[in-house]
């Protein structure tokens, strides 16, 4: 880290540095200092063994996540009578898997181009000293809690979207996507989409705009000094620079919207998968699991089947997140020549 | 805000010059092809009149003319700047103008959302007895009198206050704990082995979990846990897995991966030469991890722990599907169901109390969503408030 960062903390943590030794050679006296010594080491061990079972703790929780769901799903592919009835349980899932890759793609294809604009916008366009709390601003779009976006979609945003679909249906309804009837209350597969675009939008954003400011400056000042505009600039300096990072935070936005519960809940009045995005029906993984697990008697076979559903939503976000990991991760390495 | 002052000295000898002699003015080659610094303001008036008249064709309204308004907006600054100057210069106006609209396109939910709560959940929250009382007693006739009658609408949020409040402080006694420990060991203790690139891998990992999935572990482990406990002692036989602590684990496992997170990087940051100045005078690494390394790092810590807290705070579906939802006050986690501010905003919007009489429900909903907003804010301004207060001085040596 820089320079002032060091001075700076060494001075604020002198009093404590200081005060350390002397309490402790005055506790153990002059002469008895191997008797603190002996303890110091217990409290040494004792230290290290905490801090090593704390971090072996995490694994365990993450394997414990995958074993209770695992066994727990058991009953969903496994029946007394039937025997294994997996094909029964790959009917009622696969609609649903699909349903929640539409809702993310949709959240994805809307949200990355607005993102990796804003992105740059914070770091290359808007002035300097605006750049910080705009920065602040669109973070806020991250804490906002999922319930209330999906309150907001299912009140506001919804309703407000019909015109747009009996526009779509009417001008574009040969296209697959925009037939069938357009929903009259709005909450549809594309407005559960537009909800998740705003909810990942920050995540993309973030990420890209970390990449982005850690463009060489020497090469964005060489692009401009030999005559290049500021987007040919963007284009020639700061993309090839951040490819991976965008990728990755693309990824890092996928495995939110995937897993989102909430807000999908609220918006979307689920129903049967259809390929049409405007009128009511498609389902996800998350939204099915929160309104069929409070309802679902503990131990049920209908518990275990939204226990195994959840489990493949697991694997799936989990794929992606490595993934997403992974290009940063190939990233580090070759960002190191800086 | 519209010019970049670097000049195109590729193309900078382009013959449009023309236009700009005749008015009279003399430029020096390198700025003869800078636009006037009002242009974009009579592009953007130009065409904010041409867009309500075009919008006004198929029926007015404020979103056909925004819309109509950005595109003209874009298209005519780039045929401008096309004729004017070159075509560089306009792709490059044209992605200028579209990185802009880009970021009001971000800023429109965010205003949107912030002003639909806030203006459909102040009524709500100035009834009285919000914040004081719960809903036990309110029932669907109760509801209908309100929305029939226009009697005040009763019941409060007082119950899901003290369940978020008691779920989240048991999430962070477990995980604050467990994520300080792991990433000190990972900072002091690790040296680059597999374990600890495992344990790096996993956090990451970890910070992906859907948080149903976080639910429906945990509500799995505690009903297993409890049978194994009855199994054992016959003692807890009546406990069901329905309760306030384990809506805790569940926030947990979302939260820990935050807080090891943000401590690590915090823990890394502090400098070498005070841990190596602590060991030169023989103080021992516990106590120099307690005494030195913490303290100056304590501040971020602390902040991070606060931005921990106010993303699970918002968590919905874990709550949902591991601690129910009651009408009144529950304190104890042990026991019975509780709920929490965010499940309880879902299910006045689901279930509405009267389900044919449903505005009061929508407006204690709506209520109850402003005061969670106002809570998760505060604690993100509480947390760039402790980062920025406590923060180590960066001068006055």
């Amino acid at each position: 880290m820089a320079t002032p960062d060091d001075t700076s903390t060494r001075t604020s943590t002198d009093p404590s540095t200081g005060a350390a030794p002397t309490r402790s050679t005055g506790r153990g006296g002059s002469t008895a200092l191997s008797r603190s010594d002996s303890r110091g080491v217990f409290g040494d061990r004792l230290f290290a063994g905490l801090a090593l079972a704390a971090g072996i703790l995490i694994l365990a929780i993450l394997a414990f996540v995958v074993l209770f769901l695992t066994l727990n799903s058991g009953p969903a592919v496994v029946d007394d009578e039937d025997g294994l009835i997996i094909g029964q349980f790959v009917d009622y899932a696969w609609p649903l898997m699909i349903g929640t890759l539409i809702a993310s793609a949709i959240a994805l294809l809307l949200a990355t181009p607005v993102a990796v604009g804003v992105a740059l916008f914070i770091s290359h366009y808007a002035p300097p000293r605006l750049s910080k709390p705009i920065g602040y601003v669109i973070d806020l779009l991250a804490a906002i809690p999922s319930v209330v976006y999906g309150a907001w979609g299912m009140s506001f945003l919804a309703p407000g979207l019909v015109p747009g679909y009996e526009w779509l249906h009417e001008n574009l309804g040969f296209i697959p996507l925009f037939a069938g009837d357009p929903s009259q209350t709005g909450r549809t597969v594309l407005t559960a989409g537009i909800v998740l675009s705003v909810m990942v939008l920050p995540i993309i954003t973030s990420v890209s705009r970390e990449i982005f400011v850690q463009t060489p400056k020497l090469h964005e000042e060489a692009a401009l000094a030999l005559g290049a505009t500021r987007w040919e600039m963007i284009t020639m300096t700061v993309f090839p620079f951040a490819r991976a990072g965008i990728i990755s935070g693309i990824m890092l936005g996928l495995g939110r919207a995937l897993g989102e519960t909430m807000a999908v809940t609220l918006v979307l009045s689920p129903g049967l998968l259809t390929a049409s995005l405007i009128s009511s029906g498609n389902s996800t993984i998350p939204a099915e699991i929160a309104l069929g697990y409070p309802e679902a008697p503990p131990g049920s076979e209908r518990q275990a089947q939204l226990i195994a559903i959840g489990l493949v939503l697991f694997v799936i976000t989990l794929l992606v997140n490595m993934v997403a990991r992974w290009i940063v991760s190939r990233h580090k390495d070759f960002s190191g020549a800086n | 805000m519209t010019n970049t002052t670097t000049p195109d000295a590729a193309e900078s000898r382009a013959p449009e010059d023309d236009s700009l002699q005749t008015r009279g003015r003399t430029r020096s080659r390198l700025t003869q092809n800078a636009q006037p610094r009002w242009q974009w303001l009579v592009v953007l008036a130009v065409s904010a009149v041409l867009g309500s008249a075009l919008s006004a064709l198929i029926g007015f309204n404020v979103a056909g003319w925004l819309i109509f308004t950005a595109v003209l907006h874009v298209v005519i600054t780039y045929v401008i700047t096309l004729t004017r100057v070159n075509r560089r210069r306009a792709t490059d106006q044209l992605w200028r103008n579209l990185i802009f609209i880009a970021f009001l396109i971000a800023l429109l939910p965010l205003v949107s959302v912030i002003w639909s709560v806030v203006s459909v959940g102040v009524p709500g929250l100035l009834a009285p007895g919000f914040l004081s009382s719960d809903m036990q007693g309110i029932t669907g006739t109760v509801d209908e009198a309100s929305q029939t009658e226009g009697t005040a609408v009763l019941g409060g949020i007082r119950h899901a206050i003290i369940g978020s409040l008691v779920i989240t402080v048991a999430a962070t006694v477990i995980s604050v704990p467990i994520g300080l420990l792991t990433s000190i060991y990972l900072v002091e203790y690790a040296r680059g082995g597999l374990l600890s690139r495992a344990i790096t891998f996993f956090v990451d990992v970890m910070t992906g979990i859907p948080s149903i999935v976080a639910g429906l572990f945990a509500g799995a482990a505690m009903a297993w846990f409890l049978g194994t406990l009855n199994a054992v002692t016959g003692l807890f036989g009546s406990m069901s897995s329905t309760m306030g602590i384990t809506a805790a684990v569940a926030l947990s496992v979302l939260m820990i991966p935050v807080v090891v997170r943000t401590t690590e990087e915090m823990l890394r940051v502090v400098p070498n030469e005070l841990r190596e100045a602590s060991f030169a005078l023989g103080v021992r690494k516990w106590r120099t991890i307690l005494k030195v390394v913490i303290p100056t790092a304590v501040s971020g810590i602390a902040s991070g722990v606060t931005l921990a807290v106010a993303r699970v705070i918002g968590e919905t579906a874990p709550i949902l599907v591991t601690a129910g939802y009651v009408v009144n006050t529950n304190w104890n986690l042990f026991q019975g169901w509780i709920t929490a501010l965010p499940v309880y905003i879902y299910r006045q919007f689901v279930n509405p109390t009267s389900p044919a009489f449903s505005e009061p429900s929508h407006q204690r909903a709506w209520a109850a969503a402003l005061v969670l907003i106002i809570i998760v804010m505060l604690l993100n301004l509480i947390a760039r408030i402790i980062a920025k207060v406590f923060a180590p001085k960066t001068s006055g040596r």
